[in-house]
Parts: C-alpha cells; sequence; structure tokens
C-alpha cells in the first residue's frame, strides 16, 4: 500500500499526514507542480491554507498541476481523501458537491468532536462500525458544509453522507451536521475533522487511524501490527 | 466584479455588520451582505464571464456582478 500526500505552498499537515499514513503503509510526499500522482494507491489531500486560501479556500489549488492527475486518478476509481483544505479543494474542482462555507460563528474553530459514521461500506470507512463514534479534531475557519436541499436530499438517500457530527457537536453550522461526504462512485471523500491528528494515544485520541486503515485494507495493503 | 453570497445563504460576516451598525446609531439596517470586489484590466472583455464561473466567483454559493468601465482617456495611451 502507498500512499500519496499532496504538497501545495501554504500546506500545513501534509506531514501528520504523512506520518499516519506510514502506520498502515508507505508513504510520500506529492509535490504540486508535478502532473503525476506518481503510481500511488491512494492520494491524500491534507490540511492548511493552499495557495493562501487566497479568493476562496482552495479555489486556486484546484488548478495547479498536480490536481489535473488527481482528477485522472479519481476517475479511474483511485481512493482520494481530502482533509479540511483538501475537502475544499475537492469541492472547488468539483470531484465532491457543494461547498465549505465560514463558519457560522465567524470564528475559526479548534476542538475535539464525536462524530458518527453512517455507512461504513465505503472505502473509507470499512475498518469502522455503522454507528460507530470518532473522536477526532477539527480546526477550521470555513467549515461550513452547504449544498442545495435536493442535493442534501440526494446525498442522504445514496448513503454518501459517511460522516456526521454527533448530536450537539455540529461546530460551524453544516447543513444537516455533515461532517463528511463521498463522490457518487464512492471513491473520493471529503471530510473537515483531521484524522491525521488522532492516530497517536499521546494526543487523546486513535480513532482517525480508522480511516487510513480503511484505505490500507482497500488495497489489500500492510495492517497494522 | 462585485461578488456577494447568494441570497438564502447565511452570511455570518454580513449579520455581524449588521448588528454592529445599530450601536454606532444607525437605525433601520436590514438585510446587510459583505462581499468582495475584484478589479482588473482587460484587452478583451469576451472572457470575464467565464472567468468569474470557474474562479473569481464559485456559482454555487456566490452571485456575481460585471462593471465595465471605459478606461480614463489621458490613461488610454
Amino acid at each position: 500500500m502507498r500512499f500519496g500526500v499532496l504538497r501545495f505552498p501554504g500546506s500545513c499537515d501534509e506531514v501528520d499526514a504523512l506520518l499516519a499514513c506510514r502506520r498502515f503503509g508507505e508513504a510520500e510526499l506529492l509535490w504540486h507542480g508535478e502532473r503525476t500522482v506518481n503510481g500511488v494507491d491512494a492520494v491524500i489531500i491534507p490540511g492548511g491554507f493552499s495557495y493562501g486560501d487566497y479568493l476562496r479556500c482552495g479555489a486556486i489549488a484546484r488548478f495547479s498541476p498536480v490536481m489535473d492527475a488527481v482528477a485522472e486518478f479519481a476517475l479511474e476509481g483511485g481512493p482520494v481523501l481530502g482533509i479540511c483544505n483538501g475537502f475544499q479543494v475537492l469541492c472547488e474542482a468539483g470531484l465532491l458537491p457543494g461547498a465549505l462555507l465560514p463558519n457560522a460563528g465567524r470564528r475559526f474553530l479548534c476542538r475535539q468532536v464525536t462524530t458518527r459514521v453512517e455507512n461504513a461500506t465505503s472505502v473509507f470507512t470499512r475498518a469502522c462500525a455503522e454507528g460507530q463514534t470518532l473522536s477526532i479534531p477539527v480546526k477550521h475557519t470555513s467549515g461550513r458544509y452547504y449544498a442545495p436541499e435536493a442535493a442534501l436530499d440526494e446525498l442522504e438517500a445514496s448513503g454518501r453522507v459517511v460522516l456526521r457530527y454527533g448530536a450537539g457537536q455540529n461546530p460551524n453550522g453544516s447543513a444537516r451536521d455533515i461532517a463528511g461526504v463521498v463522490s457518487r462512485e464512492g471513491n473520493v471523500m471529503g471530510l473537515m475533522p483531521h484524522p491525521e491528528h488522532a492516530v497517536d494515544p499521546l494526543t487523546g485520541s486513535t480513532d482517525g487511524g480508522k480511516l487510513f486503515e480503511s484505505l490500507a485494507a482497500h488495497a489489500g495493503g500492510l495492517v497494522p501490527a | 466584479m462585485l461578488i456577494r453570497p447568494k441570497e438564502g445563504i447565511l452570511d455570518p460576516q454580513g449579520q455581524a455588520v449588521e448588528r454592529a451598525l445599530p450601536a454606532l446609531g444607525f437605525q433601520g439596517v436590514t438585510d446587510v451582505r459583505v462581499g468582495r470586489m475584484v478589479e482588473l484590466e482587460v484587452q478583451d472583455a469576451a472572457g470575464i464571464d467565464e472567468m468569474c464561473e470557474r474562479l473569481l466567483a464559485n456559482p454555487l454559493i456566490e452571485d456575481y456582478e460585471v462593471l465595465l468601465l471605459e478606461p480614463a482617456s489621458d490613461a488610454a495611451s
């Protein structure tokens, strides 16, 4: 199992993502200026402030050379996981529906939240049980998931709302408490919480590892010792 | 280009401004929406809508309006 973690100018969580991936397989960084994903088995688009988040979060990063390769990889069914800024990039790129708006409370948020696995059959959550709760931190200013009502209904009906904030835990005003969604084909996922920051007991929770473990299992890769 | 949040989308920035104005004694202000302005110079205005659709605005969440201004005559040289 080889993970590729994108690095844009302004990324800041790519090293944590890399280290999280290495608990479950091999991992390498992929530079935004390259037009290839280097034959990896899964792509992680990490958190941060790609291209300074100028204009709108993710709006400029989506046009970087590596994103053409990511789109092609996704089209061929390759798994792509966008975390926080990565989620924003995927929405801007049209690889996921919806958009991330400024938090309803306007402030930057940094806190541990409880999320609920709504669908444990996705390639990103198959190491979880349906209904399992995952304690994972969020840290963002623009994390309010928005999509038109009809699109939300369709997401719900097709089981594509994979992760939801627990009751009373919605930190940012996201529509229907949505924390993470997958694409129609199921191989692209975006979420605002940071699973890569919840893989070591030192930081209070290892629940985030479940997503990387799921991906590794999907690729038939290494199972953690 | 004037870019603003679409009707019906919560605009927390606009709300904050709306709440601040009465504190300064300005009464009767409602529906404050805060957007942004992008100013640019072009040889040919033909691509402007596409620029807005693809980059400058996100049509899912924002409306945009294009205002074309002729250059001042003394700047034309």
